[in-house]
């Protein structure tokens, strides 16, 4: 037993500020730190997609600024097509590893999983501390390749080979850019993989007595599933990395076909296959999408059921459909090469799948809406930015049943269709996931609450914002406009300008009321409404049982036992219509009534 | 040790205790073989993804004593690793650390007749970009995948060492050589594959 000792000994309250805020083994310090790594990363994010946007609508204007970036890039402020590309590659880069990945899953997850579960930390906090700083130093890298070299590189954040491997020859950005582009992915892999560990093992093995796997809340459920994704997705896509790597800086050919010529020259890598590095990133890319999207169903869930105050119709079926997601979105990633080249058998092999997944996707918003259905539903920010989530799920992932199909993919693959589906499938879905939790969760990391009138008019904007900016994308997609061009010169893309004016007029303002967002945020952690209780929203689960912010080792000193199913609403107790997990009270159900 | 060992001790009492009746630690590297094995999987299927799509690709292996004399050692590591966890299981501290060290010497053996073959390949002209017997994606692929495996066995031998002489001076236990066991022997089930896929199909005619 001499290991307590040493365990207990590094992990007493830190006293420095160093240890306390910087290099903290606190996994609540940690969430924080990624919630505030992906906060950062998403304004960055938004403004590159800003500084796109105004280019698509108005080719010639300059963006006064821009060329403080890039004087080769935009000169006079003025993007070349190259430095639209590499803004674009930037922005998915960006969104999909360090917000998408980092908030909904990192952050919320290392906050609150340890606390639902009843544990005191994660078992690794070393590792925990490793996952955040690999992955704030793999931001670094990808943010140094704005002012190394020739600018960041342009290959979108797929990647695509040979691009990605033949070199500067490809043009701006495809040498250093590609590889600090790599290193830094290669080391976000690390971080996730070391952050999925203490996941999974925090999940199974740290529960307080009485927590048996399905009293979870639905939260917890979620990131196990995602990091059971992670693990194995990330340990995909780190290899491909180094592949690419090695094909820059040692000249391998992995990923560059024979005698490809570029610019008249014929390359002097020999042999490998371009189609390899698709196999290899949509292995790992589609699980992203749903470690992306998984979480956000889980928070949705658990805010949805504390504010219609009653459990889901079935959370049985919620979490087995959650898995269902996660076992089968390895099955599909080939409908991401349905134009690639491959084996047409190939891809009526992976549609069929990808209609299959659209089943368990189709069950978890059916439980959610009929759940709601004559449900008393609590107005505020958290619950909106849910019933916003549900809807962008939804109007998403319809587009997905077309695009499912080779036949009707090959037409709408490479148009603003395809860019609209995943906009809004995971992308506005995934970041009203992470509103509705920050909304939700604020007054327990801060012990203050957020500005609710300020919340409201954030939801209005964004969502209606976020139809008029993506619908349109669709129609768009439907015309036959091509995605990744920077301008549209050609005769029938002309008429299609207005249109992309009025995006980039939604854009700019939904955009804009993100700052409310950001001011809210900042405004309500030093000076908002102090919490009025530990529970302000009467909600069941262990987070809302413990102090407010909860001490360091979560509980102060106390052991929580668990004596309820996660969702015991509409039921009468001491307290109210609900029973907390962790209170012995003996209960009448609604259906012991019945 | 048990789930004590790895959370503040005042608290575990209350916890339902481990899953599947492992410690965490064990669990932990289960965890981290599932992960390693997805990488080495990706890596094999490079390989082979590239050796199907290649008509010139090279079988410059024309004898399998060497291949089979490291195979031979590294099995015999992961047998040596297991008289070691039970010397340890039963108490008899000099033994397991005695039969850990034989272990790492083997490791080492097996890592001195790698680097040694990797130099012989070398000197018949094989690098990472070109070899005199065909496609250049045969160097980069076999020195990707043996030297994956390689980075494997350097840091188990590190590793074998560390835990073997902590384990004498007292400050870890049987559990952990069992822990550091499970890496051993999947490196070892690594090799298993390695050795048909990237040297018994590249055998000369």
């Amino acid at each position: 037993m001499h290991d307590v000792a040493a365990h207990a000994a590094h992990h007493a309250p830190p006293t420095s500020f160093i240890r306390k805020h910087v290099f903290s083994l606190d996994h609540k310090v940690i969430g924080k730190q990624y919630y505030a790594l992906a906060l950062v990363a998403a304004f960055v994010g938004m403004f590159l997609s800003w500084f796109m946007r105004i280019h698509l609508a108005w080719n010639d204007t300059a963006i006064p600024g821009l060329q403080l970036l890039s004087k080769t890039g935009a000169p006079g402020g003025v993007m070349t097509p190259e430095y639209y590309l590499q803004l674009m590659t930037m922005h998915g880069t960006i969104m999909v590893f360090f917000v998408l990945t980092t908030a909904p899953f990192a952050a919320f997850g290392n906050y609150f999983l340890p606390i639902q579960v009843g544990a005191e930390d994660m078992p690794f906090p070393h590792f925990n501390m490793m996952s955040f700083w690999v992955t704030f130093v793999a931001f670094l890298v990808l943010m140094s390749s704005f002012i190394l070299g020739d600018g960041p590189t342009l290959g979108g954040w797929t990647q695509y080979a040979p691009l990605n491997a033949v070199g500067s020859v490809a043009g701006p950005g495809q040498g250093l850019g590609v590889v600090l582009w790599a290193t830094s992915i290669g080391l976000f892999c690390v971080g996730q993989l070391l952050g999925s560990l203490n996941f999974i093992t925090t999940t199974l093995d740290l529960r307080v007595k009485g927590m048996s796997l399905m009293r979870l809340p639905l939260t917890a459920w979620a990131w196990f599933i995602t990091s059971c994704m992670g693990l194995t997705a990330f340990a995909v896509l780190m290899p491909a990395c180094i592949l690419v790597i090695l094909d820059h800086v040692a000249g391998t050919s992995f990923f560059v076909a024979s005698n490809l010529v570029i610019n008249d020259q014929v390359q002097p890598h020999s042999g490998g296959s371009t189609l390899l590095w698709q196999h290899l990133f949509w292995f790992f890319g589609h699980p992203e999408v749903y470690i992306a999207i998984v979480p956000g169903l889980g928070i949705v869930s658990h805010i949805l059921i504390t504010n219609m105050r009653k459990p889901m119709l079935s959370h049985r079926t919620l979490i087995y459909s959650m898995g269902a997601l996660a076992v089968l979105s390895y099955m599909v990633y080939g409908h991401h090469m349905f134009v690639s080249g491959m084996n047409p058998f190939s891809s009526l092999a992976f549609s069929f799948p990808t209609l299959v997944i659209t089943i368990p996707s189709t069950i978890v918003v059916l439980v959610q809406v009929f759940s709601l259905y004559g449900s008393k539903l609590r107005i505020n920010s958290a619950s909106l930015f849910s019933l916003g989530f549900i809807s962008m799920f939804v109007a998403g992932g319809v587009s997905g049943f077309f695009l499912a199909q080779p036949s009707i993919d090959i037409m709408l693959h490479a148009t603003y269709f395809v860019v609209g589906h995943f906009h809004m499938v995971m992308g506005v879905a995934a970041m009203f996931g992470i509103f509705a939790g920050t909304y939700f969760w604020f007054p327990k990391m801060t012990g203050r609450m957020m500005n609710e009138t300020l919340g409201k008019a954030h939801f209005w904007l964004s969502f209606v914002g976020a139809y008029c900016i993506f619908m349109p994308f669709h129609y768009l997609g439907l015309a036959g406009n091509v995605r990744r061009y920077s301008s549209f010169v050609d005769d029938f893309l002309q008429p299609l300008i207005p249109v992309h004016r009025f995006i980039t007029v939604a854009a700019l303002l939904t955009g804009a009321a993100q700052l409310i967002f950001l001011y809210n945020l900042i405004h309500s952690r030093f000076w908002g409404k102090l919490a009025p209780n530990d529970n302000p929203w009467e909600a069941t689960s262990l987070e809302w049982s413990t102090a407010t912010p909860p001490p360091f080792d979560n509980f102060g000193g106390k052991h929580p036992v668990v004596y309820h199913d996660p969702y015991q609403y509409g039921v009468q107790s001491s307290v109210g219509d609900y029973v907390m997990q962790t209170s012995p009270e003996q209960v009448k159900t609604e259906s012991d009534e019945q | 040790m048990s789930q004590a060992d790895l959370t503040i001790g005042h608290s575990t009492t209350q916890t339902l205790g481990p899953a599947f009746s492992i410690p965490t630690k064990k669990f932990a590297m289960w965890l981290f073989i599932i992960a390693d094995t997805m990488t080495f999987a990706a890596c094999l299927v490079v390989y082979g993804f590239l050796r199907n799509g290649t008509p010139n690709w090279p079988r410059p292996f024309h004898s399998i004593t060497n291949v089979a004399i490291m195979t031979f050692i590294l099995l015999t590591s992961s047998l040596t690793m297991l008289i070691g966890l039970r010397s340890a299981r039963a108490g008899d501290k000099g033994a397991a650390f005695r039969w850990t060290m034989i272990t790492a010497a083997l490791g080492i053996v097996f890592a001195f007749l790698h680097i040694r073959e990797w130099l012989e390949l070398i000197d018949h002209g094989m690098t990472l970009l070109k070899n005199p017997w065909g496609t250049g994606l045969f160097g980069a692929s076999f020195f990707s995948i043996t030297g994956l495996h390689l980075t494997h066995v350097t840091c188990g031998i590190i590793a074998l060492l560390v835990v073997g002489v902590r384990y004498k001076g007292g400050r870890y236990n049987a559990d952990d050589i069992e822990v550091l066991g499970l890496y051993w022997h999947f490196v070892d089930l690594v090799w298993m594959f390695v050795v048909p896929l990237v040297y018994l199909l590249n055998l000369a005619h």
